[in-house]
């Protein structure tokens, strides 16, 4: 293998090492705050891409995106207020199959809406032949994009967790949910909000990529796995630890490619997703001891 | 508790004679097909709701072993051989008078392997994958448990999908009939297929395996195994205080639930002539998950009814374009709703007054 | 014997233990990551006894008894069970041995019956598999019928026979109390292990558990029991064992534990210094 040819594999991996950090996120934005997997998520990520690029026949890209950002996290918020507010400690299996059941709806709203065709955003700056160069490495300006995208959602969130007093109520109620109603937070808006910032997080993710990958009713399910896998990887709950771990994966896809066929590149991350759960259930950067102590 | 079980198989079977009389007096004998192929997903969706409801152990990919069962009968009794003639495997099933010889189009020799052989190598198959599979599978719990076996059905999609092999996107099609039994004197010959002539004999057969599913469910469940599996449900630890290996029972009855899917992929296949990826699809997996649901976990008869019935009026297309949608809306119903089942609604009530006004 | 080297100990091994103990551990440690929940508690059970660990909440008592029946695993130490190491064996394995539990938040199976619940309690006594139970072979129908019967005995033995076709977690809290006990009693175990089993209970219903665990005993069921009920332990205890912090303070017969300075100190004494 050529250098040339690794750096080009390196920054597709990265490319899209940087996506499944952030499904990964939005999965554990959820489950920090209400113990659930959202099986949704991806989803979320498909209507931001397909919301924008309807949005896009009326006004410019950078409002098309903010709206779809916007619409999402408001399905976000609707989905959290409709199915999960006003269960009454549901059991984990109920809660898999309401979040499963949300995530056919939305796709198959999407086949209603959009249909089956596969459609994508214009690259942001130029156009797919567009490249710019990296020493050697030629490259798409779309990836810096994504790349750049990607830091800022995760240094956005960072600061917002540690530096808001609404990020600050939020952890509060990851760490304990009852202590944290008890110094009067309102528990249950903590919720709605985690979905709001997931859907918004997930939507984002959902535009910068659609040049690149394309955007389809369907497109959700794969991701969602995905960006499980990733978030099994760093450990549930730990987002800084799925950033690293989806890069890995990422790159360990890229890689792949000139191993094993294109059809099996889905088969290979799930294949590792099961080899993680068995082995190291607690993800690769996480202790035993402190998984013991959280709801499996 | 024994007379009440055999008396509704009895009316289980009787149902199913007056479903067919009732097609004969209508002139709507074409609903039989539909009712052919629910009572094989029904197959899956009792087994599946052994697993779910009794032992409480969730699988997101059942696809994955009814694809399984399916493909492999598909392709051992559709796949030319000839080339491997020579190979042990061939040799011994040869030995055992499991090959069918014949000839392809162009004349040269077809070799594939009988359906009565194909079915045992896929169930056997399937039940090795299900035991390799569970043993680490089945130690998760939840989420984790869920994402497992969505995850096992993906590969299966997937290899299925990039297999050409497995016919790819297409599927394989042309799959000859299976037949049970050879004609004898006046009888006609048993044989799975969707040959219309065959139409009242497979419905009978389909019913027939769907009964006897349901018969051996029952069995287990009112046996020692099936109390054990019942209270390793609400409390593993208590389980296992009382001398129960949790462990081994949930991965007998994963074993078992692959079977039953993969009998109904076998037998399903062979009726309708052919097996496409979609069969595999996680979607499929959901709809099973969702149709034991609305059946209430712990209700086997529940989930058979609602299982066949819902299953028939897809079959049908009654749902249209919204097929998909239909079943993510009773999913999230009735778990918001009614997380026992719709038949525990008002219905339950009703039933509790009946059975506890006879016994007192 | 204690105290004595390692050659002695394995020579020792060889020996029919459960003679002189039912149950023995030895120096047994149990640390959840920086908390020493178990702290080297040594002691023995003798066959046919009753036997009582007190000790204020959080002295580690319900963590010993999930120890001993394998639900938790040691840090260190030996259990015997009939003079067989039993450390490191699975519950389900130790159930198998001849021990049978309760548990202070009862843990009764939900859909199941009361008689059910309790015919669960007779697995270890029973075989029939699982095709045995598919195919409803013959073989079977004796097995099944001799469970149900026995069940049925034990419910009566409790006196909530009536309620034997009666979800078993809806019954009344001092009911659901007694169906664990059966579910336990069914097992016919060597030894039986109780966790608090007059808690939530009034004082005739306590009063009518220590007849029953009297009684147990003299069915030849040796008893170790976790309780809160000073009265109930000193009523029917052989021996006490007195644990705080997860050290071992006493282990006497109750009168001298009754006596005993430091004992009244942390349990009756300071009781409510110690729990706030």
């Amino acid at each position: 293998m050529s250098l040339d040819l690794f750096f080009q594999y390196l920054f597709a991996g990265i490319t899209y090492g940087s996506i499944y950090a952030i499904v990964a996120i939005g999965f554990n934005i959820i489950y920090n705050a209400t113990g659930i997997i959202n099986f949704a998520q991806g989803e979320f990520v498909m209507l931001g891409g397909m919301i924008s690029i309807s949005l896009l026949q009326f006004m410019p890209l950078p409002l098309a995106i903010a709206g779809a950002v916007v619409i999402t996290m408001g399905i976000g918020a609707l989905i959290e207020i409709l199915f999960i507010r006003w269960l009454e400690s549901p059991s984990v299996l109920r809660l898999i199959i309401i979040t499963i059941g949300i995530s056919i709806l939305l796709r198959e709203l999407a086949l209603h809406v959009w249909g089956e065709s596969i459609r994508s955003l214009p690259y942001f700056y130029g156009n797919e032949i567009t490249t710019f160069s990296l020493g050697s490495v030629h490259l798409s300006p779309q990836v810096m994009w994504v790349i750049t995208a990607c830091a800022v959602m995760v240094g956005g969130l960072n600061v917002f967790f540690k530096g808001t007093p609404i990020g600050r109520e939020m952890r509060a109620c990851a760490a304990n949910r009852t202590a944290a109603m008890l110094c009067g937070i309102n528990t249950r808006n903590m919720v709605t909000l985690s979905f709001m910032l997931s859907a918004g997080i997930g939507a984002l993710a959902g535009c910068v990529m659609s040049p690149i990958t394309y955007t389809q009713y369907d497109s959700g399910a794969s991701l969602a796995i995905k960006g499980f896998t990733v978030a099994i990887l760093g450990g549930l709950g730990n987002s800084m630890a799925a950033v690293a771990a989806g890069i890995l994966l990422g790159i360990l896809e890229a890689f792949s490619v000139s191993v094993v066929p294109l059809a099996f590149q889905d088969a290979i991350s799930i294949a590792i997703l099961l080899l993680i759960l068995f082995v190291k259930p607690h993800g690769l950067f996480g202790s035993s001891e402190a998984a013991r102590l959280k709801d499996f | 508790m024994k007379r009440r079980k055999n008396l509704a198989i009895a009316a289980l079977c009787l149902a199913a004679v007056c479903v067919h009389l009732l097609t004969l007096l209508t002139g709507t004998q074409f609903y039989l097909t539909q009712a052919t192929m629910a009572a094989y997903y029904g197959l899956v969706i009792i087994g599946l709701g052994a697993l779910m409801g009794y032992a409480g152990q969730i699988s997101i990919g059942h696809a994955g072993f009814f694809a399984i069962g399916g493909y492999l009968a598909a392709s051992l009794t559709t796949r030319n051989l000839a080339v491997f003639q020579e190979t042990w495997p061939l040799r011994g099933l040869d030995a055992l008078n499991m090959l069918k010889t014949g000839q392809d189009l162009s004349g040269d020799l077809l070799l594939t392997v009988s359906p009565w052989a194909a079915c045992g190598i896929a169930v056997t198959t399937a039940a090795l994958i299900a035991l390799v599979i569970g043993i680490p599978v089945l130690k998760l719990k939840g989420h984790y448990l869920a994402m497992a076996t969505l995850g096992f059905g993906t590969i299966i999609y997937r290899i299925l999908l990039a297999s050409p092999y497995f016919g790819e996107a297409d599927g394989i099609s042309e799959v000859p009939g299976f037949t049970l039994l050879p004609a004898m004197g006046t009888l006609g010959p048993i044989v799975v297929s969707g040959d219309a002539g065959l139409r009242v004999v497979n419905y009978y057969l389909a019913w027939g395996v769907l009964i006897v599913g349901t018969l051996l469910l029952l069995n287990l469940i009112g046996s020692r195994v099936g109390r054990a599996l019942r209270s390793l449900h609400s409390s593993e630890e208590a389980a296992e205080a009382a001398g129960i290996d949790t462990s081994r029972f949930k991965l007998q009855v994963f074993v078992l639930s692959a079977v039953y899917a993969a009998i109904a992929g076998v037998l399903l296949t062979h009726f309708n002539g052919g097996i496409g990826p979609s069969e595999a699809s996680v979607m499929k997996s959901v709809r099973y998950v969702a149709l034991v649901a609305v059946g209430g976990m712990t209700n086997l008869w529940g989930t058979l009814l609602m299982g066949v019935g819902l299953t028939f009026l897809s079959l049908r297309g009654v749902f249209g374009t919204y097929d998909d949608a239909v079943f993510g809306m009773i999913l999230i119903f009735v778990m918001l709703f009614a997380p026992e089942g719709i038949l525990s609604l008002r219905l339950k009530l009703f039933f509790q007054k009946i059975f506890l006004g006879a016994r007192s | 014997m204690n105290g004595s080297g390692d050659g002695l100990r394995s020579e020792l091994e060889q020996v029919p233990f459960f003679e002189e103990a039912m149950l023995e551990l030895q120096s047994v440690h149990k640390r959840f990551g920086g908390l020493h929940a178990v702290n080297d508690v040594s002691f023995k059970v003798a066959p046919g006894s009753i036997k009582a660990v007190i000790g204020p909440n959080g002295a580690g008592k319900t963590t010993l008894f999930n120890l001993i029946s394998g639900n938790l695993p040691i840090t260190s130490g030996t259990i015997y069970f009939q003079g067989s190491e039993i450390q490191g064996k699975k519950p389900h394995q130790i159930a198998h041995l001849g021990m049978a539990r309760t548990f202070q938040n009862i843990k009764l199976f939900h859909g199941l019956s009361a008689l059910e619940c309790v015919m669960v309690g007779r697995h270890v006594q029973s075989r029939a598999g699982f095709f045995a139970g598919m195919f409803s072979l013959p073989s079977t129908w004796n097995e099944e019928r001799a469970i149900r019967e026995r069940s049925m005995e034990l419910l009566e033995l409790m006196q909530i026979a009536e309620f034997a076709e009666v979800e078993a977690t809806s019954l009344a809290f001092g009911q659901q109390r007694a169906v664990e006990m059966a579910r336990a009693l069914a097992a016919e175990p060597r030894l039986l292990l109780l966790d608090e089993p007059a808690a939530g209970l009034n004082i005739y219903e306590t009063a009518e558990v220590a007849r029953l665990i009297c009684r147990i005993r003299d069915m030849g069921i040796t008893v170790l029991l976790v309780e809160h009920d000073m009265s109930l332990v000193m009523d029917i205890s052989d021996e006490i064992v007195v644990l705080s912090f997860g050290q071992k303070l006493a282990e006497d017969i109750p009168f001298n534990i009754q006596k005993n300075a430091e004992v009244i100190k942390i349990y009756l004494g300071e009781d409510d210094a110690i729990t706030a």
